[in-house]
């Protein structure tokens, strides 16, 4: 068949240059067998229809200027254990002491040949789990080949946000990061995630919560026009947990965000959200997310909200998926998106699967336009209509920015959203 | 002040002619009214000078002291000094009403070559002003108007005149919505804005906002001109008669 050709050799040439590392030999072995059965996606594959994953699986990584920017690193002032990576390589220079109490941080690479951690049962577990009943292969490409990331294991309530900063400088580069989180019984962190990483970025973020744990994620993805992204966040959370992710995109020409969540416990909260701004025809951005209830009482969230405009592309696939049992389970899915232009696209894939009947499931998509009575109200006070129209953006935005737990992070990300649009670059 | 020559417009999805040739002329610190029958153009009249998309001017001019307002864009003319109070008010959700106002009140002062008002400064004088038309803090904080029921939003707006100072006010049927005591409220705020550079335009369908905000001339609109101007008297006329004696008489 054509297209299997096809397939196995976009996966053929995109392997051939890759050398697996050292560590976790049978978590990648494994890895590597699954990536050449699955093969990488294709457009033809139902799951990246909306999204053209050629550049994503394309042996080389298409090039990509780094955007320089004059702007203070955002979330600065946070008080934080910074991690930095340049294209995607650890520089210990830039980075802050690991040692926390309550967290026990270490490099990916580092633990790579130690014999006994926590990590080395752990890594490619929840990426192996999250492959039924859609594949991601870009994910488990990413556990064959990743080269280095974090991983954190907390023991406490820690206060004090793990922040990963990503910085982009080299035009070519092509990245592959995977960090592994374990949030203990009552223990709790946070992980911030900052800039465009690569000229192409492939990512994967497994994160386990146990009893009573909470984990938080804050995340913007940097604003290099021409950089490419394929992100995951694969979660487990057990009974009475906490999972809460945001994301903000702006800029990039191709972004795919995948954040898939089993809530294996009774009680469990998890929250994802996303707010995306989109200027131009060459941009593309895509939240997928799978959310399944597999427990009693679990309460999900999904808010998305995009802005779009002159020909930029938006994309949602959203499902929660209730499994037999999972009584009581509130699910809650919104995407939205705001056109600026008639130029621009939102398409928008919501999905409820459910098996079991007492449960409160809702999922709503929306497509508007600016509000030209408030922006007509707005200049008739003297403000200008791209002044205006800004406002109303930002307003519009709020929704999902409101989405954030810690109101620092949430002001640093709306004061530099506001700038961003002032400056329009 | 304001000068209105021979001003003429149409819908513009509608080809419908809704002004007809309306001429009015008013001087600094007075304040004119004007009332109608529904239809009459009242509002457009309001719209139209203020900017609102979808009309077309097709004849006659505009000025706000001796400046082209149809030439200009509705933050312009804003700037410029016109104010229209909405007969609706739009409610903006996710927009802070406090934010909104020094929004603003900067993008004006801007405009204008003005300093922008500092975070304090502002909020001195908002709370002040705000205190006087009895918008309490919780109002402030909210997004704007969204909730809001009919008399805030309208003392919401008087609000707005009170922080942005125009030179020229438009109040388009204010009064719609409003119970008595709301109304005085309102009419005291106007009053309270009342000064020699101040000038203001009353649309209303009832001389009762009359009896509190006294006008020294008063018009009489229909079908896109206006007919008959007169002193307040011409207001109690209406409110007696109605207004086919009036359009009788000058058919």
């Amino acid at each position: 068949m054509a297209l299997a050709k096809l397939k196995a050799d976009t996966t053929e040439a995109r392997l051939s240059g890759l050398t697996v590392p050292a560590g976790f030999d049978a978590a990648r072995k494994d890895a590597l067998l699954r990536v050449v059965t699955m093969g990488l996606p294709s457009r033809r594959d139902e799951y990246w229809k909306y999204t053209d994953p050629t550049t994503l699986t394309a042996a080389d990584a298409v090039a990509a200027t780094v955007l320089e920017i004059d702007e203070p690193l955002l979330f600065g002032a946070v008080d934080q254990i910074k991690v930095v990576f340049v294209d995607g390589v650890f520089d210990a220079a830039a980075s802050d002491d690991l040692t926390q109490e309550g967290l026990e941080i270490a490099r990916l690479s580092d633990i790579a040949d130690t014999d006994i951690h926590w990590a080395k049962d752990f890594y490619g577990t929840l990426e192996t789990r999250g492959q039924n009943p859609v594949y991601r292969p870009l994910a488990t490409l990413n556990t064959a080949f990743a080269t280095d990331g974090i991983v954190i294991r907390a023991t406490a309530k820690v206060k004090k946000p793990v922040s990963l900063v990503y910085l982009h400088k080299d035009d070519t580069s092509d990245v592959m990061l995977h960090s592994l989180v374990r949030v203990e019984a009552g223990a709790e962190v946070t992980v911030l995630e900052n800039g465009p990483a690569a000229a192409r970025f492939n990512s994967v973020l497994e994160v386990d919560v146990a009893d009573g744990g909470a984990f938080h994620h804050v995340r913007a993805q940097g604003r290099d026009h021409e950089r490419r992204a394929v992100t995951h966040c694969f979660a487990r959370i057990g009974c009475e947990s906490l999972f809460k992710s945001f994301t903000l995109t702006v800029n990039g020409r191709l972004t795919r965000n995948e954040c898939i969540i089993e809530m294996l416990g009774d009680d469990a909260v998890a929250h994802v959200a996303g707010a995306c701004v989109g200027d131009g025809d060459d941009f593309h951005h895509d939240d997928t997310v799978f959310i399944t209830h597999d427990a009693l009482n679990g309460e999900s969230r999904q808010v998305f909200k995009k802005v779009l405009r002159n020909g930029a592309v938006g994309v949602f696939q959203g499902k929660i998926l209730v499994k037999e049992g999972a009584q009581k389970t509130d699910g809650y899915q919104i995407s939205q998106s705001l056109l600026l232009d008639g130029d621009s696209q939102f398409l928008a894939k919501p999905e409820l699967e459910i098996y079991a009947d007492d449960v409160a499931c809702s999922h709503g998509s929306t497509s508007g336009a600016i509000d030209e009575d408030a922006l007509f109200y707005l200049q008739s006070r003297g403000v200008s209509r791209q002044a205006g129209t800004d406002l109303l953006t930002l307003a519009f935005l709020a929704e999902a920015l409101d989405e954030i737990g810690d109101d620092a992070l949430a002001d640093d990300l709306r004061d530099r959203l506001e700038s961003w649009l002032a400056r329009r670059s | 002040m304001l000068e209105i020559k021979g001003l003429m417009a149409d819908l513009q999805d509608e080809d419908k002619t809704i002004l007809k040739g309306v001429d009015l002329s008013i001087e600094a610190g007075q304040v004119h009214a004007i009332m109608g029958p529904n239809g009459s153009g009242k509002s457009t009249l309001s719209y139209i000078l203020s900017g609102k998309d979808g009309y077309e001017v097709t004849g006659g001019s505009a000025t706000l002291d001796g400046v082209d307002l149809l030439d200009m864009e509705p933050e312009e003319r804003a700037a410029a000094g016109l104010f229209l109070a909405f007969q609706y008010p739009v409610e903006i959700p996710g927009v802070g009403n406090m934010t909104f106002l020094r929004t603003a009140v900067n993008a004006q002062r801007k405009a204008r070559g003005e300093e922008e008002l500092s975070a304090g400064d502002f909020l001195r004088v908002v709370r002040e002003k705000a205190k006087s038309l009895k918008i309490d803090a919780d109002m402030l904080k909210r997004p704007v108007n969204v909730g809001f029921s009919g008399g805030e939003k309208k003392r919401n707006e008087i609000l707005q005149m009170a922080m942005l100072e125009p030179k020229m006010c438009i109040l388009d049927e204010t009064d719609s919505g409003l119970d008595v005591d709301a109304m005085k409220l309102v009419a005291e705020g106007v009053n309270a804005l009342r000064s020699e550079g101040r000038s203001f335009l009353v649309i209303t369908h009832y001389q009762r906002l009359l009896d509190h905000i006294k006008p020294d001339v008063v018009h009489i609109m229909a079908n896109g001109r206006i007919i008959k101007s007169g002193g307040p008297e011409l207001a109690l006329e209406v409110e007696n008669n109605g207004y086919a004696d009036i359009l009788e008489e000058v058919a």
